[in-house]
């Protein structure tokens, strides 16, 4: 029972409150900007949710999020810290758009699978680079992973802009020639974006939540996750689960850019991400890195991200307020104590509040 | 939790008061509260018959209570004054003075004949002359009543002796000294008054000349307790284990276990003794493959290792209970039954293809935790709720499970309550019975005299000697780990 309490308010609570303070602190950001945040708040909410156009508009902004999501939180499984899904986002869109334009004239029941299984390796392969370095080297993912952003960047930018490697003829901003017809992904809801990509990332969500908590790889990556010298003298190999946990949150990651290549852009710029891979991380620490907890977490960001024009629109509130919101959410679930204390929660986490709530019984004897 | 329950504990001045209980007895909670590091819910402290409101240890240092904990809290790349001097140190206007910190240091030393060289560098210092440190540290602060929290725990047996005369001569200046153990030898040797704790609560107050160590071990646990582990004499067979010529570096890439050789037979248990800080971590590391060697070789049945993963070291019939249970024997995160698999998940019954098949695990810890008296709610709560002792049985549980052909036990019973001590050493007797080869590490001393067939004493890496333990002189392995010839 105590262990249920423990969770509900570790995986429920925690995050459904920093989320309420991370609009209050909007709010007055709001106000101090010298306008009314409950009209702001009510455009967000409209332009995320109230007309159909806006919801689907929503979904297919959370479709990339729910991936990299998934990318980030099963690398916080293992006790990394994967910064770079955003790069591997695009590695994962430059190799599975290559696919996707290149074959012609297939079924899409075929070319579909290709294109994904290629952005998936791309992204896979390229995570694994932080993951040998860190494995064979020590080097820590946090710093390789942030370099390899700039590489993946820098590699795009190349590919795309070069005649003869991936720009396309005849167009005036550089960007690659388009998908093939039969490689983009089916629409669902017609008159709008919305696309299979995201019925493909939900169904993501079960399958990685199998992975990590049912499989023997997952219990080999909680396992170094939670205490690497343990896992070591067990026998399991701890670089091994490194380079495969960070192929795995690379493959994720790369499988969000090549869905929105194949569902929403259907050729890659060199602007393509436009900062989803960072935003994952704040949606992985708000699901408290559970694959479940990331769907609510993708939604929410989504939503952000799709409301926030027309608030600006709207009431003339900077759209740049929701990462305000954003960063205040993260700050309140990084630091669950200050939530503890808004609602008096605070489990003991030293002996000296233990000593303090025995007061309460100490009459009784 | 009651950590402490009703305690009345009443020291005087020119008294070595001793603090005897198990692991998890209370006796480090109520020394918390004496040096204002945790506050009581009721009850009072009176310092020099008034009464005392200790807020933080800082309130404590005022009123002159030192602290020496059992992890030394000193900075290792300062030197001995300055560490000494920390807090308080000798300055002109905000500049360092080293000299004359130097020369209070020495003052300070010279005065309790504590032995030092106030210029040196704590890093440099061997475990013994550190404690020195952390007791000047104290006295420097003014401290007149000083607590010694397991202070024996890291010393050679001479080590010992030499920090039980500077305790004589600190009661012999009027200071009081509250000295806080579960080693009871220790105790009938230095202490003028014992108070035994258990559960939180004292369960009397006595003295050396009045009870004997059977009287204070009954007192400590409840109920009589075989000091000695009852044993048959080996029938050791063919050799399983032998190690020739091992070199093996430790982290900073020194030499930390020196050209080592020793063999390890069916049906013996082989007792590694020595101070910590030996070789014993990296001898257990290369055994286990955790750790790459330098030269040597080491074969099992004949057979060379050195160049097998651990993995293949587990499966190939070696079992190992780390010495540091919490750092690599158990994951705390994880529940118990994911932990009695933990090296030996990936295969059926507990998995098929990649499917972890969570009856086969539970069956399989249901049964391991009925044979290893391994007392808990459920096979699903997580090992950071159980007990030490509960934790260690776990370990051994996972290891003998197995059934191995070698054990490498490090430190099997460091950290545990006296009933799972003697679970453990029976159970390890028994396999050894059955045909099992130990190879023992240990810093405790009597758990090696008393478990093992033969001891090697380990001494700056290498085996000093290899005596028989039926007979062994208690006195010659003190000198021996100590580095006498």
């Amino acid at each position: 029972m105590a262990g249920w309490r423990r969770w509900l308010l570790s995986a429920v609570l925690v995050p459904l409150v920093s989320v309420i303070c991370g609009f209050a602190v909007g709010a007055i950001a709001i106000v101090a900007a010298g306008a009314d945040p409950l009209m702001a708040y009510s455009a967000l909410f409209a332009g995320a949710f109230t007309n159909h156009n806006a919801l689907a508009e929503t979904l297919v902004s959370t479709t990339p999020y729910v991936l990299l999501g998934l990318a980030v939180a099963i690398g916080f499984r293992a006790g990394l810290f994967n910064i770079g899904a955003e790069g591997q986002f695009y590695i994962g869109s430059l190799s599975g758009v290559f696919v996707a334009y290149s074959i012609r004239g297939l079924p899409g029941i075929v070319e579909v699978p290709l294109a994904m299984i290629a952005g998936m390796l791309g992204g896979a392969l390229w995570a694994s680079i932080a993951g040998a370095l860190k494995a064979r080297f020590g080097a820590h993912e946090v710093i390789t992973t942030i370099m390899l952003n700039y590489v993946s960047f820098l590699v795009a930018s190349y590919l795309v802009d070069t005649p003869g490697l991936m720009l396309a003829r005849n167009v005036s901003t550089p960007r690659t020639p388009d998908i093939d017809p039969g490689a983009v992904l089916p629409n669902l809801l017609p008159g709008s974006r919305l696309h299979l990509g995201f019925v493909l990332a939900l169904i993501a969500v079960p399958i990685v939540w199998f992975l990590i908590e049912r499989t023997t790889i997952g219990f080999r990556l909680r396992a170094v996750g939670f205490n690497q010298n343990a896992a070591r003298a067990a026998g399991m190999s701890v670089g091994r689960t490194i380079v495969l946990t960070m192929a795995l949150s690379g493959a994720l990651a790369g499988a969000a850019g090549i869905v929105q290549i194949l569902g929403v852009n259907f050729h890659m710029t060199d602007t393509v991400a436009a900062g989803y891979g960072f935003d994952a991380i704040a949606v992985a620490l708000l699901a408290r890195s559970n694959p479940w907890g990331v769907l609510p977490a993708a939604l929410l960001f989504g939503a952000l991200h799709n409301g926030a024009s027309f608030m600006q629109l709207e009431t003339q509130v900077s759209a740049d307020l929701i990462s305000i919101v954003q960063a205040s959410v993260i700050i309140f679930v990084a630091a669950p104590a200050i939530v503890g204390w808004l609602f008096r929660l605070r489990r003991a986490p030293t002996e000296t509040v233990a000593i303090t709530q025995r007061e309460v019984d100490a009459p009784t004897t | 939790m009651r950590a402490n329950d009703g305690v009345d504990l009443d020291v005087s001045w020119r008294q070595v008061h001793a603090l005897l209980g198990e692991n998890g007895a209370g006796k480090s909670t109520l020394m918390n509260i004496v040096y204002g590091l945790l506050r009581p819910d009721s009850g009072e402290i009176l310092f020099d018959g008034k009464p005392v409101d200790l807020h933080s240890p800082l309130d404590a240092i005022r009123l002159g209570i030192g602290m020496v904990h059992q992890h030394f809290m000193l900075i290792p790349p300062l030197t001995v004054a300055e560490n000494i001097v920390l807090g308080h140190e000798v300055a002109n206007r905000g500049v360092m003075d080293p000299t004359e910190s130097s020369h209070k240091v020495e003052q300070l030393s010279e005065r309790f004949g504590l032995q030092v060289d106030p210029r040196e560098r704590i890093a440099e210092l061997s475990v013994g002359l550190q404690q020195r440190v952390e007791i000047l540290k104290a006295l420097y602060r003014g401290a007149r009543l000083l607590i010694l929290d397991e202070p024996t725990a890291v010393l050679t047996p001479q080590e010992i002796e030499g920090l039980f005369t500077i305790v004589r001569a600190l009661v012999a200046e009027g200071k009081a000294v509250i000295f806080i153990t579960h080693k009871l030898a220790e105790v009938s040797e230095v202490a003028d008054v014992i108070t035994v704790m258990r559960r939180g609560r004292v369960v009397g107050t006595t003295t050396p000349k009045e009870s004997k160590s059977a009287d204070l071990a009954r007192m400590m646990v409840g109920r009589t307790v075989l000091l000695r582990v009852e044993k048959s004499p080996a029938k050791p067979g063919a050799q399983v284990l032998k190690v020739d010529n091992l070199v093996v570096l430790d982290d900073r890439r020194h030499v930390a276990v020196d050209n080592l050789s020793l063999d390890v037979r069916v049906g013996e248990i082989f007792g590694v003794a020595g101070v910590e800080g030996n070789g014993q971590n990296e001898l257990i590391d290369a055994l286990m493959g955790l750790r790459s060697i330098r030269a040597g070789k080491v074969q099992v049945d004949g057979r060379e290792i050195s160049n097998l993963s651990t993995h293949a070291r587990l499966k190939g019939g070696l079992g190992l209970i780390p010495p540091d249970r919490h750092r690599m024997g158990v994951v705390l995160e994880l529940s118990v039954a994911d932990n009695l698999v933990l090296d030996d998940f990936d295969h059926p019954p507990f998995a098929r293809w990649l499917v972890r098949q969570f009856n086969a695990i539970r069956d399989y810890a249901v049964k391991l935790i009925k044979t290893f008296d391994i007392r808990l709610q459920s096979p699903d709560q997580p090992v950071g709720s159980l007990s030490g002792g509960n934790q260690q049985k776990l370990v051994v549980a996972r290891q003998l499970g197995t059934l191995p052909k070698l054990l490498i036990a490090g430190q099997p019973t460091r950290g545990v309550d006296v009933g799972s001590i003697e679970f453990i050493h029976r159970q390890i007797v028994s396999e050894r019975d059955r045909g099992l080869a130990v190879l023992l590490v240990s810093s405790e001393l009597d758990e090696v005299l008393s478990l093992s067939d033969r001891i090697g004493v380990l001494y700056r890496g290498r085996i000093v000697a290899v005596l028989d333990a039926e007979g062994a002189d208690r006195d010659r392995i003190g000198l021996l780990m100590a580095g006498a010839s």
